[in-house]
């Protein structure tokens, strides 16, 4: 896919890739080779027909393919962008054995993001077919509206779990309602993923087709405090669990609580949620700094950078404790993160923080680390090289380590069981220790995916649509 | 929603707006607070909730003009909506029988400290109130107070009203009388607050403060809100903001309270522009 050169887009907000023409999309889209039991949908945690959606594409059928997706997938835009696709869909593709996979994420960003330019208004999305084509769980479940109508359920959050779950709840002729805590609807897409990767219209638009099929949205409600979960189940049915993973790791060590040492949670709030980045004309600020480290490797370390960098940091550095090839992060976003020249110091542990005279950060004390034997996870274990310490001078600090299961909600629920890390433990079926909640996403899984988060919202609508009765 | 029902100075800086918000009234306790977003490019800030009206579904809100956010929430009229309140937020006041409590509010602190000491009068404590500010005209909640507590005491920095001298003095004082002091809770400025510990901490009188450290989502996802208690960091808008004053860290608050001072400053010209243009 065409991308905007490092040098354009570190000056602004703007996405990288271009995305396809529609005869790139075509030319790609016919290197399917069509297989009888394609591997790839078994790749995808909520099972799109890639095939089915494939073929239409090849054929310049644009409308069907988006049709084809939208059966499984509500947020295909989304999906398109931040679906690790070379871990999922792609890694099964049979021409990646030899060659290349077809380019399945690509592909899905086009169809969705064609759907969008050429019918922009959500509610009207799907009246060019006549009709909404049932989608297969509804056919599978033989949807009868008139039972369901004014059966209510409360979702708890309104990121990828919850606005997937609400979806297909709506779809089955349930009235949903989302609580959500924050003052903008999206969860992790809008206050985590950075504009650049995730353009927030576009989350928005997700947002409005959710709501266009009837799912009312509260803002500004944050159950657990405002109401618990058994005050919500004296006037919903069911209630689904999506409030993430929002707490913020740190590493405990010395200085980490001095001024100019953020958590990524911070950081990326200030600047996606609160548009930190036209301050003063949005009130809340953000300090960066010239010289700015990242700690850590994964998406949201990489995020973190790259925004920096858009900010106006002059120097902005990843340490990480292991290598490139231990990252967690997507090989695509440590790619673009390099092109755009964000330095990467690996083996490195921060392991104290050093103030100015202003008690602000100035320097990161390190420790050089080298890879061991491998651990639990089966990436080698990283060890620290004894009196290897060193110092690097610096003005900002992301703690870009991970996030747990948000607490406040099993804190406010006593009888809802969490594992030690503070996971909602859940049946495959997304039920929880109490009868009619449901979970699913980052509070049962941890800092997860945005397609995991999907796939269990839908596997939680379908357990709770058998809870309440379906028909014989 | 969140219209503004009742807006009233209390002083030239201090204002009292009285907001509907049924479902914040109906669970709201002592010691709890609520973010607010007075219009929509604003920041979300921490104002603890002064008063609940469950019947009316209302809550009251203090709060002393100290920059770009606030100059906007005071901006608006009766009638205006406020564009965000969440709530309520973070552990509640333990309220019980602890027999003498004394409770000191600081300047807008004094208005924090009224629902804690009408709900430790009603469960049946002897509440001694010391409350103090600058000068007689930033008094604020003195009727409230003289109504709802066993006894008053005020003290201003320059002696127009009560006692001349701070807080802390009375609190000395108090000890030094023999009064038996089970429980001692302050509310108001970083440096006030230290100051009644230290005196606290002398004479072994369990001391809990509520901490007002920046906030950002105040549901414990960001942790700008860390302190320092007892060598552990804690998320005060989750975890507080009520903290054995004892153990907190006062020096790293002040620090922390620090951070943004300077660019604030561009924020606060920026609203003052945009109100004097209309």
């Amino acid at each position: 896919m065409r991308e905007r050169s490092a040098a354009e887009r570190i000056r602004d907000f703007q996405e990288v890739p271009l995305g396809y023409t529609p005869e790139q999309a075509i030319e790609e889209a016919k290197r399917c080779i069509q297989c009888k039991n394609p591997k790839c949908v078994g790749g995808c945690p909520v099972e799109i027909d890639i095939t089915g959606f494939l073929k239409f594409v090849a054929e310049g059928d644009f409308a069907s393919a988006a049709e084809k997706i939208k059966e499984t997938n509500a947020l295909p835009a989304i999906c398109g962008r931040v679906c690790p696709q070379e871990d999922q869909c792609e890694k099964e593709c049979i021409l990646g054995v030899k060659g290349e996979p077809v380019a399945i994420g690509s592909l899905e960003r086009f169809v969705a993001d064609w759907e969008r330019e050429s019918s922009p208004r959500p509610s009207t999305r799907y009246a060019r077919s006549g009709h909404p084509s049932p989608s297969k769980m509804e056919r599978g479940m033989n949807f009868d509206d008139s039972r369901k109508k004014g059966v209510r359920i409360a979702v708890v959050g309104s990121g990828p779990a919850g606005l997937t779950c609400a979806g297909d709840l709506a779809r089955l002729g349930y009235q949903v309602t989302i609580f959500e805590s924050l003052h903008v609807t999206g969860g992790v897409l809008t206050y985590g993923i950075p504009e650049f990767r995730l353009p927030k219209a576009i989350v928005n638009l997700e947002v409005e087709y959710v709501k266009s099929l009837g799912v009312e949205i509260k803002t500004d409600m944050l159950v657990g405090n405002v109401y618990t979960i058994e005050e919500l189940l004296k006037e919903y049915k069911a209630v689904f669990i999506g409030s993430g993973a929002g707490l913020p790791k740190f590493m405990n060590i010395p200085g980490e609580n001095l001024d100019g040492v953020y958590s990524a949670n911070e950081y990326l709030f200030r600047v996606n949620m609160m548009k930190a980045w036209q301050f003063p004309e949005y009130l809340t600020p953000v300090k960066i700094g010239k010289r700015v480290a990242v700690v850590g490797g994964g998406n949201v370390a990489m995020d973190s950078a790259r925004v920096s960098l858009r900010l106006g940091a002059e120097e902005v550095t990843i340490l990480y404790r292991r290598t490139h090839d231990e990252m967690p992060a997507r090989k695509e976003e440590i790619e673009r993160a390099v092109e755009e020249g964000i330095v990467f110091k690996i083996l490195t542990l921060p392991i104290k923080y050093h103030a100015n005279n202003e008690g602000w950060v100035s320097e990161a004390e390190c420790i050089q680390m080298e890879l061991g034997e491998p651990d639990s996870s089966g990436r080698r274990r990283p060890v620290e090289i004894p009196n290897s310490n060193f110092k690097i001078p610096i003005d900002t600090v992301i703690v870009a380590i991970g996030n747990s299961p948000n607490p406040l909600v099993p804190h406010r629920t006593p009888n809802l069981k969490t594992e030690k890390w503070g996971g909602v433990i859940v049946t495959a079926a997304g039920l929880t220790s109490i009868p009619g909640v449901y979970a699913g996403g980052d509070i049962v899984r941890g800092a997860a995916t945005v397609i995991s988060a999907m796939g269990d919202g839908k596997v939680a609508a379908k357990a709770i649509h058998s809870f309440l009765g379906p028909t014989k | 929603m969140f219209k503004i029902i009742k807006k009233e100075k209390l002083n030239e800086s201090v204002t009292r707006l009285i907001v509907e918000a049924p479902h914040i009234a109906r669970a709201a306790r002592p010691g709890n607070f609520v973010v607010v977003i007075p219009a929509e490019n604003a920041e979300r800030i921490p104002l603890t909730i002064a008063d609940a009206d469950k019947e009316r579904g209302t809550i009251s809100i203090i709060f002393q003009i100290v920059g770009a956010t606030t100059r906007v929430l005071d901006s608006l009229k009766v009638g205006d909506e406020i564009a965000h309140l969440l709530g309520p937020l973070g552990v509640p006041s333990h309220i019980a029988k602890y027999g003498t409590v004394v409770v000191i509010g600081g300047g807008v602190g004094i208005a924090e400290i009224y629902p804690a000491v009408k709900a430790l009068k009603s469960a049946g404590n002897k509440v001694i109130a010391i409350i103090g500010a600058r000068c007689k005209d930033l008094l604020i909640f003195e009727k409230e107070l003289r109504t709802e507590s066993s006894e008053l005491k005020i003290t201003t920095d320059d002696g127009t009203c009560g006692r001349k001298g701070f807080v802390s003095d009375e609190l000395k004082d108090l000890i030094a009388s023999g009064e038996k002091i089970d429980l001692v809770i302050a509310v108001g400025p970083v440096p006030m607050m230290k100051v009644c510990c230290d005196v606290t901490k002398a004479h072994n009188i369990r001391t809990v403060v509520s901490l007002n450290p920046l906030i950002l989502d105040a549901t414990g996802m960001c942790g700008i809100c860390r302190v320092t208690v007892g060598g552990k960091t804690k998320f005060a808008c989750v975890e507080g903001p009520e903290f054995d004053g004892h153990e907190v860290d006062f020096k790293e608050l002040t620090e922390r309270l620090k951070a943004y001072k300077d660019v604030e400053k561009r924020a606060d010209e920026h609203v003052c522009r945009l109100l004097s243009n209309g």
